[in-house]
């Protein structure tokens, strides 16, 4: 009987617990929008009538929910890409770095071989994703483990080198006839295929799948214990035994081939062709996602798709209301500011 | 031999390398009391905004430097209200100013894109005069060039040689020790923040209001990321970041100069110099730069308790 009694208190206060936190995550949801608010005023627009606009365009028709998906799609993977090499320690800011080299070098497969059918190029475009990204990772992984450079000061550097690469090709061998910022057109058997005829494309499953695997490995296998170890205490792990700079060269690779995924799902999938500097901070969201959810997967989940609601609407603001692109940065940023500062009361007396 | 466009490059590094050290100074300050604020890029933008726009409107540069000090610190103190009084992480917290500068100095430089401003007076150098107008043309600064020098000697000063910098540099070794000797660290970095965001915002303004003379979405295009990698390449030291910010955009200046003079090198792949270059200082001086980083940069002080 006491066993029994001692469960239902637990489930009463597990119970406690979802509400309480479902009350503060209201009260923040009511700070941001208050703020974002005021903005609007300042710059001349009805608050309400933008925020009805934005909730009409997200999540009240099909269609705003399916932008909403694609949206999600990217910064959920390059979210994923912070969050494996977080688990072992490991800063990756160059998310936009690795989205742009895995973008490149798929579309060098795309153009290259576009003769190939759709089940032989499609995979080879994402496979030349993830190399791209996970070379580009390489770099700061490999200098991390020789102890020569910080990971975190590496990735924000190679992260401006990348665009401009990704120019120079683009710019200089494959632009399309027409304009040079762009390359032609993919052929259709470049295309990652659509789905429930909306512009969400294959790579939300890529997304799931991933998401998927992570939440596998880092809550039922050796290699998760082992990352975990050695992203708790690097030297005890290394006491341990376990090779610290093999875990965390590999481990970056991984985590940039991730950001390569996402980067060759998007010109494949929602661009169908490559435009200089496409990707306006993914990589960036991708972390900023990763570090609020503390790299729990379901908060990564839950967390991406808030975001990008944000994106959606303020894209839509853009759209109806002539604010700049940049505001929906505003948007982003107030979110943030208040979840870095509350946080200490949602997480107690962690740290 | 003709001297023009190597001093040429020499003048335009230092007008482009004002900003640059005004900014690694600020950065300098931020790091060597604990906090990394790699969020640079959204203050400049910010105080390039803002200024340019002050500056639009009273027509007077003055104040639009003023106004860029200004609003460099303030943006600094929500950083620090965050870092610092609500004890978040610093990096997520710098790249979300970052965001929030893109966003808000899109907004308030909206109106401005395009505008024609008083910009600050050039002053000529006395002695160089005499030089045919075409040389002495190169060489005639503004007061924020002509400063820069002497605020960058100043810091060095304030940071090595008086007590406060003694603290400050204290608090970015060890907080709780200098808690321990009777400091207070959250105020100590609460004051480096705004000094160090008012130096962002005196190298934003010149960006804008002195040397590019307009204002443009994103005009910054990565110098707050290049200032803090020239913290690094500098081991923290104001003095040193002299020479990092004149010799980075002296190789800015010098891919300019390539270009001038029909060298066919892709302008993107010559706009990847400078990183590559920081990176590989960086690779060289790895091994000894542990022992320059201040020892709890990045930590978050939780306080006394």
């Amino acid at each position: 009987m006491l066993h029994k009694d001692n469960h239902k208190k637990q489930r009463n206060q597990a119970v406690k617990k979802i509400l309480g936190s479902t009350a503060r995550y209201l009260m923040m949801v009511l700070i941001v929008l208050l703020l974002f608010g005021i903005i609007l005023l300042i710059s001349g627009k009805d608050p309400i009538q933008s925020y009805k606009d934005i909730f009409t365009a997200t999540l009240g028709s099909a269609y705003g929910f399916s932008e909403v998906i694609v949206a999600m799609t990217p910064i959920l993977i390059t979210a994923l890409a912070v969050a494996l090499p977080s688990r072992v320690g490991l800063i990756n800011v160059g998310g936009e770095g690795q989205l742009y080299m895995g973008a490149c070098l798929a579309t060098w497969g795309a153009l290259t071989f576009d003769t190939l059918p759709a089940w032989a190029l499609l995979p080879l475009m994402i496979l030349l994703g993830m190399i791209g990204g996970g070379l580009w990772a390489f770099i700061p992984g490999y200098l991390k483990s020789l102890g020569l450079v910080n990971e975190t000061i590496t990735t924000l550097l190679l992260n401006s080198v990348a665009p401009s690469i990704v120019s120079f090709f683009v710019y200089g061998f494959w632009h399309s006839p027409m304009e040079t910022n762009k390359t032609p057109n993919f052929v259709p058997a470049a295309r990652l295929p659509t789905l429930f005829n909306s512009r969400i494309d294959l790579s939300l499953f890529f997304a799931i799948f991933l998401l998927a695997i992570f939440w596998y490995v880092m809550r039922s296998t050796r290699w998760g214990l082992e990352m975990r170890a050695i992203g708790g205490n690097p030297q005890a792990a290394k006491r341990n035994g376990l090779p610290l700079n093999k875990y965390w060269v590999v481990v970056m690779c991984v985590g940039g081939a991730i950001a390569g995924i996402a980067g060759a799902s998007q010109v494949s999938g929602y661009y169908g062709v490559l435009v200089a500097g496409f990707s306006r901070g993914l990589g960036y969201m991708g972390f900023l996602i990763s570090w609020m959810s503390f790299g729990d997967p379901i908060g990564i989940f839950v967390t991406s798709f808030i975001v990008s609601i944000i994106v959606t609407g303020g894209n839509l603001l853009q759209l109806t209301s002539g604010i700049p692109y940049a505001v929906i940065n505003i948007l982003l940023a107030l979110t943030l500011f208040v979840v870095l500062a509350r946080l200490k009361i949602f997480e107690g007396k962690k740290t | 031999m003709n001297w023009l466009p190597i001093l040429g490059v020499f003048s335009s590094a230092i007008f482009s390398g004002t900003s640059l050290l005004y900014t690694t100074l600020g950065e300098t300050i931020h790091q060597r009391s604990g906090i990394v604020n790699l969020g640079l890029e959204g203050i400049l933008l910010v105080s390039a905004s803002s200024g340019f726009a002050v500056t639009v409107i009273s027509g007077n540069p003055y104040l639009g430097v003023l106004t860029a000090m200004i609003m460099g610190g303030v943006m600094n103190m929500v950083m620090g209200f965050l870092v610092v009084t609500r004890r978040a992480n610093q990096l997520a917290s710098v790249l979300a100013l970052m965001f929030f500068g893109f966003g808000l100095s899109a907004i308030i430089g909206k109106p401005y894109v395009g505008a024609k401003i008083n910009t600050l007076p050039k002053l000529s150098i006395p002695g160089l005069s005499s030089l045919p107008l075409l040389y002495s043309s190169l060489f005639k600064f503004d007061f924020l060039i002509i400063l820069v020098i002497p605020i960058a000697i100043f810091v060095w000063w304030l940071l090595f040689k008086t007590r406060w910098g003694l603290g400050l540099r204290a608090v970015g070794e060890s907080a709780d020790t200098a808690f321990a000797s009777g400091r207070n660290p959250f105020l100590i970095r609460y004051q480096a923040l705004f000094l160090g965001g008012m130096l962002t915002g005196l190298g934003a303004a010149h960006l804008s209001i002195a040397y590019t003379m307009r204002w443009s979405e994103y005009m910054t295009s990565g110098k707050g990321f290049i200032a803090v990698a020239l913290v690094i390449f500098s081991k923290w030291h104001p003095l040193r970041a002299i020479v990092g910010a004149l010799l980075f955009s002296g190789a800015v200046a010098f891919q300019l100069l390539l270009q001038s003079s029909g060298v066919q090198i892709s302008p993107f792949l010559l706009d990847t110099i400078p990183y590559i270059l920081t990176l590989t200082v960086l690779i060289a001086w790895g091994g000894t730069r542990k022992h320059a980083a201040p020892a709890s940069l990045g930590r978050v002080y939780q306080g006394s308790e």
